[in-house]
């Protein structure tokens, strides 16, 4: 049995990365839009670590996806405040209502 | 390979072991074995302590309000009265609301029983009793613990019910704010001891009461008492229950729930006050060593029937450390004992109560103690030339010499590579 | 051999919740798929030897941004169960592009020979070696400036730079952020309930 190697990993990164993409562009609900960040982050991270484990990247990339993780969770916290704020104003959560500045 | 779980000292146990009739097991079964045996006597601890803990709680209540708690079933103090509930939970039937999201209605007991049994896996319950040994072992369980959260608001929220989702809402903005203390609290001993992991942090307390972290200076005592309260509040248990506060909620997060799945956020409960007790002994209260030294006396004994069945296993060993489990065991019931005590005892607090508590209180608090305990060595150092108070308590930083040592053997393969080809 | 069970068994679960994730329509069980797939993850890093990288994945990641999501969701629904459903045209749309993106990305991956990445003679950082991958200390040192694992030779190799500056701006960016998140969250509420007090 094959072992398994930097692709293998780096396709599951691929996989995360692609669904988080069609997430953030077909969801209308804004959280769904913010899970969708949150699973292109976590490709990425994937792809880091891998790095880390297989090339001479080393320990660089665990460094860099522990900011990842860091900035991520930052990233959540005003998401939602503007999600929260996007509510309070619209009294939906629905992205397709945020249009107010078409021309 | 060891990241996941690698059964170590079982395994090598098992790799030793020559059976009479299939010889040497096979690496892979080896560990197959190992993890399965680990997993079926973790599953027993954590089935077992919540059917004790129930009976405990209804027993210490009883005699809180002056009655005598639970008396027919099993004899003269009602021992079997936790299991005639279970069996009376299980023939209940198993209802869904006709609101409910029937699907996460469903899989959220099971969310919140799979977190609270996940963090076993990295308690040790004895000098090397443990089923994972990592050496990021307090940071995994204190992680592992936070995921509860996640079954009771789903729970909470799938219900369909009002009731239930206050109970989620209040169990979600309450996790979240006292995961804080919680983590800057387990940082205190952390500081003084210089590494992640259970074991160590273990070893380094045996001996006399006086080489317990709580007693290592006044910062790590105060910092227990915050970790306890903070602990009491991260498992639900009043006075901060408040995501099943019965007087305003029903009964929170679990108001539509019945039959088994009712009973396994119970047993999630009971086996999380566990978890942080045990937290908490292996963290201030000396692990599972008694205090008095008695582990000096046994030292002798340690040796006795070397090369049991297997070369390398010491039977006296293994009775030692059975003894160190269950001297661990004892403490950490002691202390979900208080948590019962306290819970019949103080009334409930209201929820922005609970929120003033941690957020006003806690948190300055935890922080003021992190920044001390860093502080004191540095004081110490300075002024009586020495990095603990007592003559005799181990100096701090041991462990770190200890674990360079132990890297050393790897640190030359990293500085160059010729070296470490010359070597193979 | 376990090793590669475990891989492709945490592999089909990561997969499956980030499918999970898309497919949904019901931002709960979305959060649940997301859940089961981010742990998932978590326990590819610890496969990969990242045993610090993994905990903290569980505790901020699952633990803390998805509780958090699930948090923004109750305070955003307008109905019980509230579903905003995707139109099948954007679903179909969304399903080729990401089919097409999906097909470069592993062609790329496929075509590319990583062992380039290898200068001659050069083997990967002795501490992902250590079977039990310990990169708590590592990593800790890394933070403070320090670099262990490439200290260099002295002459032609440099040591490798340490992280001391970026973990101060992460530090404070992320005191910023939430104050500010905070603040965000807080103002206008205040001036939602004094409109409400207004038209009252």
């Amino acid at each position: 049995m094959e072992s398994v190697g930097l692709n293998a990993y780096l396709f599951v990164g691929a996989v995360l990365f692609v669904c988080g993409i069609v997430c953030m562009a077909i969801k209308r609900n804004g959280i769904g839009v913010l899970m969708g960040v949150e699973l292109v982050l976590n490709g990425a991270n994937l792809n880091f670590v891998a790095f880390a484990h297989y090339t001479p990247l080393g320990l660089d990339g665990q460094v860099i996806a522990l900011f990842v993780i860091v900035l991520a969770a930052a990233e959540a916290a005003v998401a939602l405040a503007i999600a929260l704020n996007f509510y309070n104003n619209h009294l939906t959560i629905d992205v397709d209502r945020g249009n107010e500045l078409q021309g | 390979m060891n990241g996941l779980f690698a059964a170590t000292s079982l395994s090598e146990f098992l790799s030793g072991l020559t059976l009479p009739f299939a010889g040497k097991l096979s690496p892979l079964w080896v560990l197959l074995t190992a993890a399965l045996i680990h997993a079926v006597i973790l599953i027993n601890i954590f089935a077992i302590l919540p059917l004790f803990y129930i009976w405990l709680e209804r027993k210490v209540a009883g005699r809180i309000q002056d009655r005598l708690g639970p008396t027919r079933v099993g004899g003269k103090f009602g021992w079997l009265q936790t299991l005639a509930d279970g069996i009376k939970l299980i023939q209940k039937e198993d209802l869904a609301p006709g609101a409910a999201d029937r699907w996460i209605f469903r899989i959220a007991p099971y969310l919140a029983v799979i977190a609270s049994f996940a963090a076993f896996i990295v308690l040790p319950f004895a000098d090397g009793w443990v089923a994972v040994s990592l050496d990021v072992g307090v940071f995994i369980i204190l992680a592992l613990m936070s995921l509860e959260v996640l079954g009771i608001i789903f729970a909470g929220y799938s219900s369909g019910s009002k009731w239930a989702l206050f109970g989620a809402m209040r169990e979600a903005a309450q996790m979240v704010s006292y995961e804080i203390p919680m983590a800057l609290c387990a940082l205190v001993p952390l500081v003084t001891a210089g590494t992640l992991n259970f074991g160590e942090i273990g070893r380094m307390q045996a001996g006399l009461a006086s080489n317990w972290l709580i007693f290592h200076d006044p910062f790590t005592f105060i910092a227990f008492f915050a970790y306890f309260t903070v602990a009491t509040a991260s498992v639900k248990r009043a006075p901060f229950d408040l995501a099943e506060a019965e007087s305003e909620l029903v009964a929170g997060f679990h108001t539509e729930y019945s039959g088994l799945r009712w009973s396994f956020f119970f047993m999630a409960e009971y086996a999380s006050m566990f978890a942080v007790s045990g937290i908490a002994v292996l963290l201030f209260l000396g692990g599972w060593y008694t205090g008095v030294d008695a582990e000096a006396g046994l030292t002798s004994f340690r040796g006795w029937m070397p090369n049991f069945m297997v070369p390398g296993f010491t039977l006296g060993n293994y009775v030692v450390n059975l003894f160190g489990a269950k001297v661990f065991v004892l403490k950490a019931c002691v202390l979900v004992f208080v948590q019962i005590w306290v819970r019949w005892t103080l009334p409930r607090l209201r929820i922005d109560q609970v929120m003033t508590t941690c957020l006003k209180y806690l948190v300055p608090i935890s922080c003021v103690l992190f920044l001390g305990a860093i502080l004191w060595p540095l004081l110490l150092a300075s002024t009586l030339k020495r990095t603990t108070i007592l003559e005799q308590a181990p100096p701090l930083g041991r462990v770190i010499v200890g674990d360079a040592a132990r890297a050393r053997p790897a640190l030359p393969v990293v500085a160059s590579s010729p070296q470490r080809e010359a070597a193979e | 051999m376990t090793t590669d069970m475990l891989f492709w068994l945490f592999a089909a679960l990561v997969c499956g919740g980030a499918l999970g994730v898309v497919v949904t329509q019901n931002v709960v069980r979305m959060a649940f798929w997301l859940i089961l797939s981010l742990g998932s993850v978590s326990a590819l890093f610890f496969l990969l030897h990242a045993d610090f990288l993994g905990a903290a994945q569980l505790l901020i990641y699952v633990g803390g941004t998805v509780v958090l999501l699930v948090f923004g969701v109750m305070l955003t629904a307008s109905g019980p169960y509230m579903q905003i459903k995707t139109s099948a045209a954007d679903g179909l749309l969304g399903a080729c592009v990401g089919g097409l993106l999906l097909l470069v990305l592993v062609s790329t991956i496929s075509a590319m020979d990583w062992s380039q990445l290898h200068p001659a003679g050069a083997e990967s950082i002795a501490f992902t070696e250590r079977p039990e991958g310990n990169t708590i200390r590592p990593l800790g040192l890394a933070f403070l400036g320090l670099r262990p694992d490439r200290p260099g030779d002295g002459f032609s190799v440099k040591p490798a730079p340490g992280y001391l500056l970026p973990f101060e701006i992460v530090s404070v960016h992320l005191l910023v952020v939430l104050v500010g998140a905070a603040y965000l969250a807080r103002a206008k509420r205040r001036t939602h309930a004094s409109d409400d007090s207004l038209s009252a």
